[in-house]
């Protein structure tokens, strides 16, 4: 048990991971990494969700009519982020402010109720909590990559702390804007893939069909 | 006793039922609904009143930071007692004796019966409708008024920017800007933040000699040998939409269908 538990939380973090491996919940990833402050809450909110929605739906899953299914864990998802939504907005206002509309898109996330559907319906609870919890750190890691690379880049800072002084505020450094837009988190979440798959070969996915080269003559 | 094994009864024939027993279902739907339903409403009724300080907080720090008040080391609440809070008719300019502490203005912005609803000529900012009553706050020295605060909002590239701007006693003079909520782009349309910008506002003049409204963003720098320079800001750069944005909504909230019959009467009431 305690191995199985110790697996659901290492296993996501890069063997499996739920960004790079199975290529979900790359919508939030281009959203909010901007700045660190703002990955690091939202990833705490996602980890937080993931764990007690599948602690709740495995410790019901043997009562859960397959017909209704989706519904039954998209409600309690839902119901999970609009208390965590609360809980920001009443203790962490300024991070809340920042993360506006993307909280709420977490009942959207993939991720969530991915591991709801794959997991958390067919294990028990304790062991879903902590699936839950290491497929959100493993989200959580690849979030906060990425948002150290764009913050730094796009504005010279990390944490809102200023790291390399930006020209426009005195400094050397002229940012790149394009690291403040959404395209270039799939530039970082691209080149996290290629470094770890290339370094992971197990990873590599089989191409889905072999390219045969073709002599002009065949053709003829 | 007897009821209570009747009770337990019911439950564990419903749970012994097939799943996908119909009965089954609609029950663990409705229990589930049930049970979520307490959750959520409870968390909401819970946290609401520490939810409603936070805005309200929110809010009185950044009329405070608009008039170059905030100071990190007191406390919000009594540094914002300095101001008078009053409601303001924006089309006669004159006070109303509303209680201002009850008076919502975004709210009002959407009913019919306190708001008016702008042409598209009037309509620059993209607001739609527009309140009424407007609240000021009035930050006053004894008798002397010292700075006059004005809530403004409107349509930048993604999202309703709200924010203050800050008048000098002269009602002419700007003594800064600020916004409180938008969803620019962080970095580009969100520099509307960035302090080095918003400095630059500060004692702009509104209104030119002929007394018209001329205030703009421009697009690039600023030349400070042009005449007129006092009326013109910076754009912020990969931002144009949002720099037109806000150019307009100030330009709405100072004309003639926001501030502009207000801030008349009491430049006149000045001299």
């Amino acid at each position: 048990m305690a191995n199985a538990i110790k697996s659901s939380v290492v296993d996501p973090l890069i063997d499996n991971n739920p960004i790079t491996l199975q290529v979900l919940g790359v919508c939030s990833a281009l959203a909010v990494t901007t700045n660190m402050m703002a990955a690091l809450i939202m990833s705490i909110a996602l980890t937080t969700v993931t764990a007690f929605s599948s602690a709740m739906i495995s410790s019901i899953r043997n009562h859960i009519p397959s017909s209704i299914r989706i519904i039954v864990q998209m409600t309690i998802i839902a119901s999970l982020v609009i208390i965590v939504d609360q809980l920001l907005k009443a203790y962490a206002y300024d991070a809340s402010k920042q993360l506006s509309v993307f909280v709420g898109l977490i009942i959207t996330n993939c991720i969530v109720l991915g591991r709801a559907e794959a997991f958390a319906m067919k294990n028990p609870p304790v062991l879903s909590f902590f699936d839950g919890i290491g497929n959100g750190l493993g989200y959580s890691l690849i979030l906060m990559i990425v948002a150290f690379f764009r913050e730094l880049l796009g504005s010279g800072k990390l944490f809102g702390h200023v790291v390399i002084p930006v020209a426009n505020e005195g400094g050397w450094y002229v940012p790149n804007g394009l690291m403040l837009l959404p395209p270039s988190a799939f530039f970082v979440i691209g080149l996290i893939i290629w470094l770890v798959r290339s370094l992971k070969k197990e990873q590599v996915e089989p191409a889905d069909y072999q390219i045969h080269q073709v002599h002009r003559t065949e053709v003829l | 006793m007897a009821e209570t094994n009747k009770k337990k009864g019911l439950i564990a024939s419903i749970l012994g039922l097939p799943n996908d027993d119909p009965k089954k279902t609609i029950i663990v739907a409705f229990l589930l609904c049930l049970v979520c339903s307490i959750l959520v409403s409870t968390s909401a009724v819970m946290f609401k009143p520490k939810q409603v300080e936070n805005k309200q907080v929110d809010i009185k720090k950044n009329i405070l930071a608009v008039t170059g008040l905030l100071d990190k080391s007191s406390d919000v609440n009594t540094l914002f007692e300095q101001f008078e809070v009053k409601i303001v008719d924006l089309d006669t300019g004159e006070y109303s004796d509303i209680d201002p502490n009850t008076y919502d203005q975004r709210k009002a912005s959407g009913d019919p019966s306190q708001s008016i609803k702008l042409s598209p000529q009037q309509d620059i900012a993209n607001i739609g409708r527009r309140a009424n009553l407007a609240k000021v706050y009035l930050l006053k020295d004894g008798d002397n008024l010292k700075r006059v605060v004005l809530p403004i909002h409107g349509y930048g590239l993604w999202s309703t920017l709200y924010g203050f701007v800050s008048l000098e006693s002269d009602f002419n003079t700007i003594g800064g800007l600020q916004f409180y909520s938008h969803a620019e782009t962080p970095g580009l349309g969100g520099e509307v933040d960035n302090p080095k910008w918003r400095k630059q506002w500060q004692g702009k003049k509104i209104f030119n000699d002929a007394g018209e409204l001329e205030i703009e963003v421009i697009r690039g720098h600023v030349d400070y040998q042009v005449e007129g320079a006092e009326h013109k800001v910076d754009g912020l750069s990969g931002a144009t939409l949002t720099s037109r944005g806000v150019s307009h909504l100030v330009n709405f909230w100072l004309g003639d269908d926001g501030f502009g019959p207000y801030l008349k009467k009491m430049s006149e009431a000045e001299k």
